[in-house]
């Protein structure tokens, strides 16, 4: 159902100034059936599949723009999604009501995301003096220290017992934590991140963006400040990361060093780039796969007669087949069996990596 | 750079006119030359760290830092552990200087060759055996890697570095799948059981009787054998023809592979010789600590960190970013342990804001 619209989004690309016009059928299509699915689905599929796939599919969506079009690959987008879930619960209200400030949840999500947005502002600054590898070395070694230090941080963060019992907020005499109104609420940002990025790619800001990914030399010698655009770029996908953290601590109620390890982060590389970071919806669709493969995994293993605590051996070797036959992800797949009659024409999308 | 004499392998560099780091005599005047201010700081740091090992204490120095003997302590410990990471660190640097490639898989090969380890001194009793067992397998480990996965996408950097976290979470599931979730440890032999006296004093009795540190021998003689290694690494690289060949590759290895040397088989050789020391790291650590799921993330960690300090490539960088994060990570336990392991990092942030590039690199 994605893949349709990914079709559509691929065509627009090559047509800047129709893409509204041409984008409209499929992605259309995709979202009435999305708007209709709690009709179809019941409650359990409907968070634990779509909502956690909206959300993740949201941080991993962060990583892929600064991939994509910055020629950045950062681990540390779930490192900010969990700051920015911690900060909520902090400066809003929590299990601990001594250990909480204890404000409005329309005061804590602003506040949250400010902090998020400057963290992000930081660590940008930190890894835009390094580039290539080294850059996924380094926001590697972030994440890592960002763990241990909640871990062992009782005074705000609570240490290794994480933060419970986080409220989500009641609005408009609606409780958002029900699964209908928060399948809609994650939908909601989902679709408007996704927004966001597909028109920043198109905007000035993105265009030198990805200028600067191809040719950072040249880029600068055009009068364009590199390093600016850069962490400008790690500030936009802290946002994105951001609110995809705080999604994901309404819907888990708690946030934990656990939420932000070192597996985790890899857990987003793994679901970007096995979506394809050559497109928006790429992430998404890889956050699908994930989550249906974490929910179904045991399932399945014990169906084919193996040990159902193999996920994670599932997981990477999916993952390894992926970047071994298809580097740019399930898109790149979907786009080559599309064009295997039309010799004469390139697969596209391979450009996604830095 | 090719000369055999050079003794400026730093690894890791680009630009062959670069300034040579750590050249022992000349290099060293010439830093004295261009940095006065930073050789004076640099020379009371050095003897003032002499001053605090060697010198008994005076009184009111206890009472502001803690007795001499956790200070000690400390200071061995992380030595000893900054030897350790420098084993794991050095074929990571070695394999980065020469192919250009980020092997994250790296933990996983040390946590392999600690477990092969354990399962060879478990059956023959050998503890020197278990070493040569965690070498070979570790490096067939790496060879496998090199021909099957690195040699298909060379010059892909990103994907590479891909591939590898895709094997080490396959490599990672496997071992908990075979070994499962407890931890083990390596018997250390009898010949290197038990402690040893240092000519350290760590305190003075009231009867003028001086009180000497006692110390594990295990992790002296560990330690040493590190250095050993390193200096053997420095020797080989410096003084040998594959050294030769290895440096000259580090610095441009299109040329190299003109010249009729058969690079593949030298990037075979030296990614074995890289897995096979972080599989001999693996059995080391299975002695002097353990070994458990989460520990191939804990020395990959502590290898990047200690490459990004010392300077990606530079077999020296490796061994001064190791002392550096071993003692920072002991000294950070014994004093404020809550945020032991946050201090490695700040130093890392440290080092990236004023020198990006790490401490040894010759970019």
């Amino acid at each position: 159902m994605a893949l349709a619209e990914s079709r559509a989004r691929r065509d627009a690309q090559s047509v800047p100034s129709e893409w509204i016009r041409r984008i409209h059928p499929a992605a259309a299509l995709l979202l009435a059936l999305l708007i209709i699915m709690p009709a179809i689905a019941n409650s359990f599929i409907l968070v634990q599949i779509f909502a956690w796939s909206f959300i993740l599919g949201m941080i991993a969506l962060s990583l892929m723009f600064l991939a994509g079009y910055g020629g950045m690959v950062s681990l540390a987008q779930m490192t900010i999604a969990g700051f920015a879930g911690y900060m909520v619960a902090i400066f809003g209200v929590h299990g601990e009501p001594a250990a909480s400030i204890g404000w409005p949840w329309w005061v804590a999500v602003p506040i949250a995301l400010v902090l998020a947005m400057i963290f992000g502002a930081i660590i940008g600054a930190l890894a835009v003096r390094t580039e290539g590898i080294y850059t996924i070395m380094i926001t590697l070694a972030i994440a890592a220290a960002f763990f241990y230090f909640t871990n062992q941080n009782y005074a705000i963060f609570n240490g290794h017992t994480g933060i419970s019992s986080i409220p989500t907020p009641h609005l408009f005499g609606v409780n958002w934590h029900n699964a209908i109104p928060f399948y809609y609420l994650s939908l909601l940002w989902a679709t408007l991140a996704w927004g966001a990025v597909t028109w920043l790619s198109r905007a000035p800001f993105g265009l030198a963006l990805q200028g600067i990914r191809d040719n950072p030399r040249r880029m600068a010698a055009l009068g364009f400040n590199v390093n600016a655009h850069r962490i400008a770029a790690y500030v936009v996908a802290a946002l994105i990361a951001g609110v995809g953290g705080i999604l994901l601590v309404w819907s888990n109620g708690q946030v934990a060093p656990g939420t932000v390890n070192v597996g985790a982060a890899i857990d987003i590389l793994v679901i970007a780039v096995v979506g394809g970071v050559g497109n928006p919806i790429g992430p998404f669709i890889g956050a699908f796969i994930y989550a249906i493969l974490k929910t179904f995994a045991l399932d399945i293993l014990v169906t084919l007669a193996l040990d159902g605590n193999r996920f994670r051996l599932l997981i990477g070797l999916g993952f390894l087949a992926i970047v071994f036959f298809s580097p740019d992800g399930v898109i790149g797949l979907w786009n080559r069996w599309r064009n295997r009659g039309t010799l004469a024409r390139v697969p596209s999308g391979g450009g996604g990596h830095g | 750079m090719l000369t055999v004499g050079s003794a400026a392998w730093a690894g890791g560099g680009l630009r062959p006119n670069a300034f040579p780091v750590l050249c022992l005599g000349g290099g060293m005047n010439a830093f004295v030359a261009r940095h006065p201010a930073w050789s004076l700081v640099m020379i009371f740091v050095v003897v003032g760290l002499i001053w605090l090992v060697f010198a008994p204490w005076p009184p009111g120095f206890e009472e502001v830092f803690g007795r001499k003997k956790l200070f000690l302590n400390a200071t061995f410990n992380g030595v000893t552990l900054g030897g350790l990471y420098f084993l794991v660190a050095s074929g990571f640097t070695l394999i980065f200087g020469l192919m250009r490639n980020v092997n994250l898989a790296h933990g996983s090969i040390y946590l392999l060759g600690g477990y092969f380890g354990y399962m060879a001194n478990d059956i023959t009793g050998s503890w020197l055996f278990s070493f040569v067992v965690a070498f070979f397998v570790a490096a067939f480990l790496g060879v496998l890697l090199q021909i099957f996965v690195f040699r298909r996408m060379e010059g892909e950097e990103l994907r590479q570095t891909l591939v590898t976290i895709g094997i080490s979470i396959v490599l990672a599931d496997l071992m908990l799948w075979v070994f499962g979730g407890n931890s083990w440890q390596i018997q250390t032999p009898t010949w290197l059981r038990g402690p040893v006296e240092l000519p350290f004093i760590t305190a003075v009795k009231s009867s003028g009787e001086a009180v000497y540190l006692t110390y594990p021998i295990v992790r002296l003689a560990i330690f040493a054998a590190s250095i050993v290694i390193g200096v053997g690494m420095w020797l080989a690289l410096n003084r040998t023809r594959i050294g030769m060949i290895v440096r000259a590759g580090v610095d441009d290895r299109e040329i190299l592979a003109a010249m009729g040397v058969r690079i593949q088989l030298v990037f075979v050789l030296v990614f074995a010789f890289g897995a096979g020391l972080a599989g001999m790291a693996g059995v080391v650590g299975g002695t002097f600590q353990s070994l458990s799921p989460g520990e191939d993330t804990r020395f990959l960690l502590a290898s990047l960190i200690v490459v990004i300090v010392g300077g990606m490539g530079s077999i020296p960088g490796a061994a001064l970013g190791a002392i550096i994060i071993g003692v920072a990570e002991q000294i950070g336990l014994a004093y404020f342990p809550t945020y032991a392991i946050v201090l490695t990092f700040v130093i890392m942030v440290a080092v990236l804001a004023v020198r990006p590039q790490g401490l040894l690199a010759r970019r």
